[in-house]
């Protein structure tokens, strides 16, 4: 009963609150204080010129978000299904680009989706006209699809590989169509997947800022950028920083909350 | 039947539009690694040129050796002290444990940016005060804070799974408890600690927003300099390091897999002996 | 032969304010087979861990050789033992697991002598030849082996083993029951053993002690134990018994369902309350004329060896086993021999017991099954975190 070993955990802790729990406190303080120290929420009325900036990165991140779905769901299914070998070669080939750094892999598309990119040159060569896309939102999105659509195929994955094969099979034998089994079991069965690739596509989707400036241009300003500008770029203020991560973090938390509540609060593993 | 089939063929095709959308990006970006010509789009000639700049460009090296250096200073260090800490957490009462995950679990949740201008805030604010700047220094802590959760994470399921009639039963068998301790608690958990640190190394190296925030101006990760490069001009020499980067990744993970397989198997090979002499018998 | 070894004086031990064993005075005494029986949570897996060191006892004081071991840790103990479900170490196989302490004897042992010596334990549980096996590719029945191996290569003077065949079939089971008295007497040392199989204890044991709630209820030979149970639990919890409330009239002179039998059991007051137990097969049918007793068999059972037959008398439904069949509804009358009836005081047992009216067919069944060992006691070690 007295056992010693519990005191381990102490310089961690001690860590945690330097390095965690400190510096959110920070983000916090510095949120409702201005230049000089005083107490303020002139960072948070300041905020209001950046509604659409607001408004455009959860619509981007929420679009890019339903993409993986769609696409990354039936993914999922149809791994499940191959034989066992080719599975696991599946999902090495669906994790190894995730294992590149994203940056490299965004510029990948920098060079395809330019004006005189080879996109363009193709459809040039099939005769067909060449495409704006390059500094639009829609590349933005295709960006955070493609970085992140492994975060939405692995949970997903990982939870339907898993499901008892009898399941489905005493599905059936009640008299469920495909259709039905599908509705009726195997979504529900899933659903604690799809909240958790939802939450690691969402959230690094809605708070970047690499893949809009690359892919973006100036014209779509994201949430990251405008906290990074306020950091380490040209428009300088830590306190206007500070308050619009804590309110994109609030806003991410209860998006998360409300989530998790309407699929009653599953918790999920991390998968890698 | 034919239903079956053709659900077969359509989910086949579907399967390689995906990989095709994965993987062209990539087979672009190596193929024009070999480009003899700036151009990103006209291809003029097969050159190791690229290559042999990368190798030549002393910033691009400074910032590969850093990266190395406070991958596996991170990861090491981590991975020590997500370790100790599991044992310690393992050993508290529920009541404290849980809130205590709850925080580990911050960095891991919380946005890149958002741990990332965070630590920016607590580095700048006491490096005024107690005289110290961004630097080597502050990107190591930043990377062993979002690396400890991930160590916790893999070790605290090993703990629970730990069969505790083994420790009663190498101290029954002679050992003294911290002699157990290293004969038997750590083995078992040795699975545990090396995920951990493949992940933590893996994090490290990967990083890119939170090394962006706390390494200060005169320190420079992979990630921050392609990052600069990307931003400032085009030059093949990015394709070169995606394509070597791409390789090292592609290897590595084969090993892996191969070795995962191979064990499996001998695995099986085993039972499947075990259970014929058992048959025989 | 009977010499002392190890003695428990007051032990008791509680968690969390809950008492798990409630002052226990024990003797074990040197070379004997001593098994320690009872169902889950009585404490018998506590008192095992006391005598390894795994546990210090609230209140009371433990004696090995006469000197006080209290404060022992495990490791410096002169006990080995084999654990439930074997804690074999995983990342280990057979050879090294069961040279793991001979590797920590000081001074150092040879690699020749921790050869031979994890070779000839390895002859003697005849698992020659599986030296190099992955002890997670082995059956139950032979990492039960490597257990015990691991545990006797120490040359302890005392094996503790916790319910080691609880995860056998039957079969291995009774193969296993005569390999352990085997080495026991091969090693000449003394086997403190844990179980909750009552047919286990008997077999194997020259000293049963039968446990309940903490406290010994009984200690004595196999046969003391199934022939003079000391109250109604012991009584019931080896083998069958139907358990009747009754009156001594005088010394061998005892009266159930209001009339006088004859038995051999005295020294009693005058009229005072007993227990009388009666063992199913110490009971004869007779045609209805001829019995002490006479009743309407409920229900019958063939269980291969004999029926188990449920016969009502007076709305007390006794248990019989007898060779030959009586039809359900028969009127049958029953005849006891002196030596059947054992009048046992009345104790805080009495009429908890040997009551079949709720007998069903699967009851021996229900019984085998219920093994979980000692769940009790397993939660409560739950509940202590461990020190490393």
């Amino acid at each position: 009963m007295t056992s010693k070993t519990r005191f381990l955990s102490i310089p961690y802790v001690v860590w945690m609150a330097i390095f965690v729990v400190v510096p959110i406190i920070m983000v916090v303080v510095y949120a409702f204080t201005a230049h000089d120290g005083s107490f303020t929420v002139d960072n948070f009325r300041g905020m209001t010129d950046y509604i659409s900036v607001f408004g455009r990165s959860f619509y981007l991140a929420l679009i890019a978000t339903v993409l993986c779905i769609i696409l990354g769901y039936p993914l999922a299914l149809v791994l499940s299904r191959e034989g066992p070998r080719l599975q696991r070669v599946f999902v090495m080939l669906i994790m190894l680009p995730m294992w590149m750094n994203f940056l490299l892999r965004t510029y990948a598309w920098m060079s395809i989706l330019e004006d005189t990119g080879l996109l363009n040159a193709l459809l040039t060569k099939l005769g067909l006209p060449p495409i704006k896309i390059i500094n639009t939102s829609g590349a933005v999105v295709l960006g955070m699809v493609y970085n992140y659509l492994p975060f939405m195929v692995l949970p997903i994955y990982s939870v339907v590989s898993k499901l008892d094969r009898r399941l489905v099979e005493a599905a059936e034998d009640l008299g469920a169509n495909p259709f039905m089994v599908f509705l009726k079991l195997i979504f529900p069965l899933s659903l604690p997947g799809v909240l958790s690739g939802i939450t690691m596509v969402f959230v690094p989707s809605v708070s970047t800022f690499a893949i809009s400036q690359l892919l973006g241009g100036s014209k779509n300003l994201l949430l990251g950028d405008l906290i990074e500008m306020q950091f380490l770029g040209s428009a300088y203020n830590p306190h206007l920083g500070s308050a619009i991560a804590l309110v994109m973090m609030i806003i991410v938390v209860i998006c998360m909350y409300v989530m998790n509540k309407f699929g009653e609060g599953e918790e999920t593993a991390v998968v890698l | 039947m034919m239903r079956k089939r053709r659900s077969t063929v359509i989910s086949r095709i579907f399967l390689a539009v995906i990989f095709i959308f994965l993987y062209a990006p990539i087979f672009v970006l190596i193929t024009f690694s070999f480009n003899s010509s700036k151009s990103r789009t006209q291809w003029a000639g097969f050159t190791l040129d690229w290559y042999a700049e990368l190798f030549n460009d002393a910033s691009i090296m400074n910032a590969f050796s850093t990266t190395l250096l406070v991958s596996l200073l991170a990861a090491a260090i981590a991975t020590v002290f997500g370790t100790v800490t599991a044992l310690g957490f393992y050993c508290l009462r529920k009541r404290w444990r849980s809130p205590l995950m709850a925080v580990n679990n911050i960095p891991l949740t919380n946005a890149d940016i958002v741990t990332g201008v965070s630590l920016c805030l607590l580095f700048v604010f006491f490096g005024s005060r107690l005289k110290f700047n961004l630097g080597f220094g502050t990107l190591l802590v930043a990377h062993i804070t979002f690396n400890v959760p991930y160590v916790l994470l893999s070790v605290m399921p090993k703990l629970y799974q730990l069969d505790r009639s083994l420790i009663d039963a190498a101290q029954d068998l002679g050992c003294t408890p911290a002699r157990a301790f290293l004969k038997v608690t750590v083995p078992e958990l040795m699975p545990g600690i090396i995920n951990g640190a493949i992940i933590a190394f893996t994090m490290s190296i990967d990083d890119f927003v939170i090394s962006y925030f706390t390494a200060g101006s005169t320190v420079s990760t992979l990630s921050m300099t392609i990052y600069a490069m990307t931003r400032r001009r085009v030059t093949p020499k990015i394709n070169a390091i995606s394509s070597l980067l791409f390789g090292a990744v592609l290897v590595l993970l084969i090993i892996i897999n191969v070795r995962e397989i191979r064990q499996e198997e001998a695995k099986k090979r085993a039972e499947a002996k075990l259970r014929q002499g058992a048959m025989q018998k | 032969m009977s010499k002392e070894l190890i003695r428990l004086s007051g032990v008791s031990v509680a968690f969390d304010g809950e008492i798990v064993l409630d002052d226990m005075n024990i003797h074990f005494n040197d070379k004997e087979f001593l098994t320690l029986l009872g169902p889950s949570g009585c404490g018998k897996t506590t008192t095992l861990r006391i005598i390894g060191g795994f546990l210090v006892p609230t209140a009371g004081d433990v004696f090995f050789d006469n000197v006080r071991i209290n404060n022992v840790p495990p490791h410096k103990r002169q006990v080995n033992t084999v654990f439930q479900k074997y804690a074999l170490f995983p990342h280990l196989n057979v050879f090294e697991n069961i040279a793991f302490g001979l590797h920590l004897v000081r001074p150092k042992l040879s690699k020749k002598e921790i050869h031979d010596r994890v070779m000839e334990m390895l002859e003697i549980v005849s698992l020659k030849g599986f030296e190099n096996r992955s002890v997670s590719l082995l059956s139950g029945g032979q990492q039960q082996r490597v257990a015990i191996a691991r545990a006797l290569v120490n040359r302890p003077r005392v094996l503790l083993l916790d319910e080691p065949l609880g995860a056998l079939d039957l079969r291995l089971r009774k193969d296993m029951q005569n390999e352990l008295k085997r080495i026991q007497q091969a090693m000449e040392i003394t086997f403190i053993y844990v179980t909750h199989d009552q047919e286990e204890a008997l077999a194997m044991s020259d000293t049963v002690v039968v446990m309940n709630e903490g406290k010994i209820q009984q200690i004595g030979t196999p046969e003391d134990i199934y022939n003079e149970p000391e109250n109604a639990f012991v009584a019931d919890f080896i083998g069958e018994s139907n358990i009747v409330d009754g009156f001594m009239c005088a010394d061998k002179v005892v009266e159930i369902f209001g009339r006088k039998f004859e038995c051999v059991d005295g020294g009693f007051a005058p009229n005072e309350p007993v227990d009388v137990v009666i063992r199913p097969e110490d009971v004869d049918i007779v045609p209805e004329k001829d019995g002490m007793l006479t009743g309407t068999v409920t229900n019958i059972t063939f269980k291969g060896v004999h029926y188990d037959i449920i016969v009502d008398f007076k709305g007390f439904k006794w248990l019989i086993q007898s060779t030959d069949p009586s039809p359900v509804g028969a009127k049958i009358g029953i005849k006891i021999d002196p030596d059947g009836f054992h009048i046992m005081k009345k104790s805080r047992y009495s009429g908890m017991f040997g009551d079949y009216s709720s007998y069903s067919a699967e009851y021996d069944e229900i019984g085998d099954l219920e093994y979980e060992p000692s769940e009790n006691e397993a939660e409560l070690e739950e509940e202590m975190r461990y020190d490393f």
